[in-house]
């Protein structure tokens, strides 16, 4: 019997062994005298995987029998991951959660989470779209519930390991229609496998569509799928929930793109109004919930709602246009959050508010290395010119209507402009002399506020000037700020990806 | 030149970042002054026979989207762009005369302020037009939200400010949906532009001109603000802080009504004839509201507020005249309106340090030991009511003989709001200045003269009220060229409809 040895691409393989290669090490220093060592050696394990996916970059191949695709659509999402996963790490040190759960476990999940959102941005297959998407959810339920001796963290873990595993059913479910009615597991072999008949003629296959549409509207919280976002946001160690807020988000959109703009490219015209529909929820929905949040973490969560309600526009109008201005989004989404969850956590710390919107009054005087990044993150997620958020929408606006959903270009117009009721009293908080004798504040100084616990008690009084905090936040503002200004570099690094799938 | 007249204030605000406290303001009149020598320079190099764009840059900003940043000066906008120099040097330097608290911030706002609205008079890109106009917004937000005062009555100044920010948002980012479905749609299909030259060579079509244009439209009224659209501007400028709030009102203002002449008119003519009646409607509607509210104002800052609501609608109904004497006599009006509040806040922050309040009723008498701001402040007054003799009769006049020639019926309810502005003007001069004040138990009342240093920021303002009173034909003569293009724009795109009137 003849037997050919497949063939095996080492190169296109190397950041995933790469990263792969790191869990184990990681791991194992828990146990070892390196004990210490987790957070290096993760730095470097995500530096290691960086490097090879930038020297693949702009070449694309098929791996593993066309199972994953290493193009620069998954490079980009997972470069953004990447830089996601490092800050985590920086924000993370000195965190009570990677003390309890112990420094070399907490982080082997964190890689763990990475490799699954790494393998997710690459998948053009729906088994390993499933396993991709296991690997990173498996290990966020975790870490979610890190913080051991907090009911709210533990609350948080095990409600996103319900609601998670639902989502997960939804889309094993819908996929298992999807192969049913397609005969194939490929991306590539559904498009040719439904194009005969059409999505609306054929009920397997429009039942395969919606479930794993769903699946994934779950994962990237879009309204009416996102209840569980703000619940689990809150109560998740905080680094944490800056990571699910952007990284989860981007590794799930790249999939999502790849999932309706290459296996259902075809069928476009019938699935784009029904994603339209559920974009413009998710920028209402998030909006309004947004509004009156007291709690930061919570604020952010209902506004990523909002934010992936505006990033999903970029997938409905199924053009390359399109996919750039959603990674270009993306990218800017990144610098944005990571800028506020650096300030958030350094507050965390060194205040017993918690979260609370009280933790940042006072700040700019307090604080104006911490008040500037936070101010720039919020009007820079509030789209206003000269930050990246501004150009960011304005991509996307133009890609709408290029696209001819003029209608919704008018829904994010209308969504900033209900985001700014949230984002700017953040603002104020920090820079006006507001409310100061307002009953709410006065009663501010006791522990019943919201987002904070009695457990909230400042860690770290000195954390506002730890460099691994501040450094973080101010580069990531200054990134926002200079992609607000000089566009371009981010553009082109978009546009690199859109030009893969098109 | 245009280049370094955009950036030269956010250089020397954030250079000012790094100079001791009681430095800063001077640095920052300094840059002002620097911006305004190089604006009067612009102005000196100007061709006033030109139609065209002068002194232009244009470079690619954002390839992938079409996005070029260029500047351009021409007849609708150079004096335009010496007003806000102006207007910002003398405000600085009144705030700078004041104790500010943290001042480097202070200052830096006050010069990005003065870049970004620069930048939105000197864009010609419409993209980059709407990211100016957009930024605009940011500084003063911080500039009234921490540096405005909180009202007795429990409104806040950040309150106040985040009302003015949603308010003229909504425009500002419907705009941004219309100037880029203007681009796409201009585009159809090939390379994307967004120059307004360019795109107002071959006009959209009329069906997507409409909503267009309302979004356009929406912006603008807002900003000025136009009758029921205005519901920001009562607390936002009883929050303000007063140098703020004159360099505010003199310039911000006047950018939603160049806007008008600057995008609509030459982008969506058809729409323009189209809704024309509509918007002088909204016009007539601001100069009756506005002038009725600012004759039973008591508090000083609204009544100012609301006389400008009156004076933007006149101005919107000249460029609805969509004639050439009507535009000519609202660019004309649009610096007489900046150099008459301006100089009007300024007075009004005097006024409330002596008398430690800013209700008319508790004013009064000030005339009797400081002739010379009385002086002053009265020939503000005869500026704002248009008093004969005054650039602001001037343009007023050309204002509604291009009304009269277009809408008659139109022209005659306009009349009535000159007859308005001279009760609300002289009102205010008289229950500041002369009469004594309702509680004669109230001793706080100061009649003190106007300081040298103050005198020396208020009289330059004042003098230029006065030499375009003797000069008006300085701004008519250079404006007339570019406004007669803007304006035939509009008529070539409908002959028919304009004839038939």
């Amino acid at each position: 019997m003849n037997f050919d040895a497949p063939h095996i691409d080492y190169a296109g393989l190397s950041p995933l062994i790469a990263l792969t290669v790191g869990i184990c090490v990681v791991l194992l220093s828990a146990v070892s005298p390196l004990r210490r060592s987790a957070p290096g050696l993760t730095l470097l394990t995500l530096a290691t995987a960086a490097g090879l996916l930038i020297w693949r970059w702009n070449d694309p191949t098929d791996l593993v029998a066309g199972a994953l695709r290493l193009d620069d659509l998954a490079i980009s999402i997972s470069l953004v991951v990447l830089l996601m996963a490092a800050a985590t790490v920086l924000l993370s040190l000195r965190e009570p959660a990677t003390e309890e759960a112990g420094s070399g476990e907490y982080h082997a999940l964190l890689l763990g989470s990475v490799l699954g959102m790494v393998l997710l941005a690459q998948a053009q297959n729906l088994v390993s779209f499933f396993i991709a998407i296991e690997t990173l959810s498996i290990p966020l339920y975790i870490l979610c519930a890190t913080n051991l001796r907090q009911e709210r963290s533990l609350e948080s873990g095990l409600k996103y390991l319900i609601v998670g595993s639902l989502g997960s059913a939804t889309l094993l479910y819908g996929m298992a229609f999807l192969y049913g009615g397609s005969g194939s597991t490929d991306f590539a072999g559904i498009a040719t496998g439904i194009s005969q008949e059409g999505v609306l003629g054929d009920p397997l296959i429009l039942i395969g569509i919606a479930l794993t549409g769903v699946g994934l509207a779950f994962k990237t919280s879009i309204a009416p799928f996102h209840q569980w976002t703000p619940d689990v946001y809150e109560g998740a160690p905080t680094p944490i929930t800056g990571f699910m807020a952007v990284a989860t988000k981007a590794a799930a959109f790249a999939v999502f793109v790849r999932f309706f703009d290459v296996a259902l490219l075809p069928q476009a015209d019938e699935w784009q109004p029904a994603l339209a529909v559920l974009a413009a929820a998710s920028i209402v929905i998030g909006n309004v919930g947004a509004l009156g949040q007291r709690s930061l973490k919570r604020l952010l969560g209902y506004s990523g709602v909002a934010q992936a309600g505006y990033i999903l526009g970029g997938l409905v109008v199924a053009s390359e246009a399109g996919v750039n201005a959603l990674v270009f989004y993306l990218g800017a989404y990144a610098f944005m959050n990571l800028a506020a969850f650096a300030v958030v956590i350094a507050r965390e710390r060194e205040t017993p508010h918690g979260d609370s919107i009280e933790a940042v009054r006072g700040l700019a005087a307090e604080r104006p290395l911490l008040a500037w990044p936070l101010t720039i993150s919020m009007l820079g997620l509030a789209g206003l010119p000269a930050t990246a958020g501004f150009i960011g929408k304005l991509y996307l606006i133009e890609a709408l209507v290029e696209g001819d959903y003029t209608w919704l270009a008018v829904f994010i117009a209308v969504g900033t402009m209900i985001s700014l009721a949230y984002y700017l009293p953040v603002v104020a908080a920090m820079w006006m002399r507001s409310e100061e004798e307002s009953p709410e504040a006065a009663g501010a100084a006791g522990p019943a506020i919201a987002g904070a616990s009695p457990e909230a008690d400042p860690t770290d009084p000195e954390a506002g000037r730890r460099l691994y905090l501040v450094a973080p936040a101010l580069l990531a503002a200054a990134a926002v700020v200079f992609f607000g200004i000089v566009p371009q570099p981010l553009v082109e690094f978009a546009e690199h990806a859109g030009s893969s799938l098109f | 030149m245009t280049n370094s007249l955009l950036w030269t204030p956010l250089a020397f605000g954030l250079i000012g970042l790094f100079l001791p406290k009681r430095l800063t303001g001077w640095w920052a009149t300094l840059g002002t002054g620097v911006t305004l020598a190089l604006a009067v320079a612009l102005l000196a190099g100007f061709d006033s026979g030109a139609a065209g764009l002068q002194d232009t840059v244009d470079v690619e900003w954002i390839p992938g989207l079409g996005v070029d940043y260029s500047l351009g000066v021409d007849g609708l906008n150079v004096f335009l762009i010496l007003l806000t120099a102006l207007l910002w040097t003398g405000g600085t330097a009144f705030a700078a005369l004041r104790e500010q608290e943290r001042p480097h911030l202070f200052f830096l706002m006050m010069l990005l302020g003065e870049t970004a609205t620069l930048g939105a008079f000197l864009a010609q890109d419409l993209l980059l037009f709407v990211l100016f106009f957009d930024l605009m917004l940011v500084p003063f937000y911080f500039l009234f939200g921490a540096w405005g005062t909180d009202r007795p009555d429990g409104v806040t100044a950040s309150a106040a400010t985040l009302k003015m920010i949603v308010y003229t948002l909504i425009g500002s980012l419907l705009m941004l949906v219309g100037a880029i479905a203007t681009g796409v749609i201009a585009a159809g299909g090939g390379d994307i532009t967004f120059s307004i030259a360019e795109l107002a060579r071959q006009p959209i079509g009329e069906g997507s001109q409409r909503w267009i244009f309302w979004f356009f439209a929406a912006a603008f009224l807002v900003k000025m603000p136009a009758f029921l659209l205005h519901g920001w501007m009562p607390d936002a400028y009883r929050a303000a802080p007063l140098p703020v709030l004159a360099v505010f009102s003199g310039v911000l203002a006047k950018v939603g009504a160049y806007g008008f002449l600057r995008v609509v008119l030459p982008l969506f003519p058809d729409a323009t004839v189209e809704f024309q009646e509509v918007v002088l409607v909204i016009a007539l509607a601001s100069i009756l509201y506005g002038s009725v509210m600012a004759f039973t104002q008591t508090n000083v800052r609204l009544v100012a507020g609301y006389s400008s609501i009156a004076q933007l609608g006149f101005i919107t109904a000249g460029i609805f005249a969509l004639r050439a004497d009507g535009a000519d006599g609202a660019v004309l009006q649009m610096v007489n309106h900046g150099l008459v509040v301006a100089p009007l806040f300024i007075i009004v922050a005097l006024l409330a340090e002596r008398s430690g309040s800013e209700d008319l009723r508790e004013m009064g008498g000030m005339a009797t030991r400081a002739p010379v701001l009385a002086a002053l402040f009265l020939i503000v007054t005869l500026a704002t009511l248009a008093m004969p003799g005054s650039a602001n009769f001037v343009g007023e006049f050309y204002i509604l003989n291009g009304l009269f020639n277009s809408k008659i019926a139109f022209a005659f309810v306009a009349i009535v709001g000159v007859a308005l502005s001279a009760y609300y003007a002289l009102r205010l001069y008289q229950r500041t200045m002369h009469n004594r004040p309702a509680s004669q138990q109230n001793k706080g009342i100061e009649s003190r003269e106007i300081g040298l240093r103050d005198g020396l920021v208020l009289v330059p303002l004042v003098a230029c009220i006065v030499a375009l009173a003797l000069y008006p034909q300085l701004i008519l003569k250079r404006t007339d060229a570019s406004v007669q293009q803007t304006v035939s724009a509009v008529q070539d795109q409908a002959p028919g409809e304009l004839a038939r009137r």
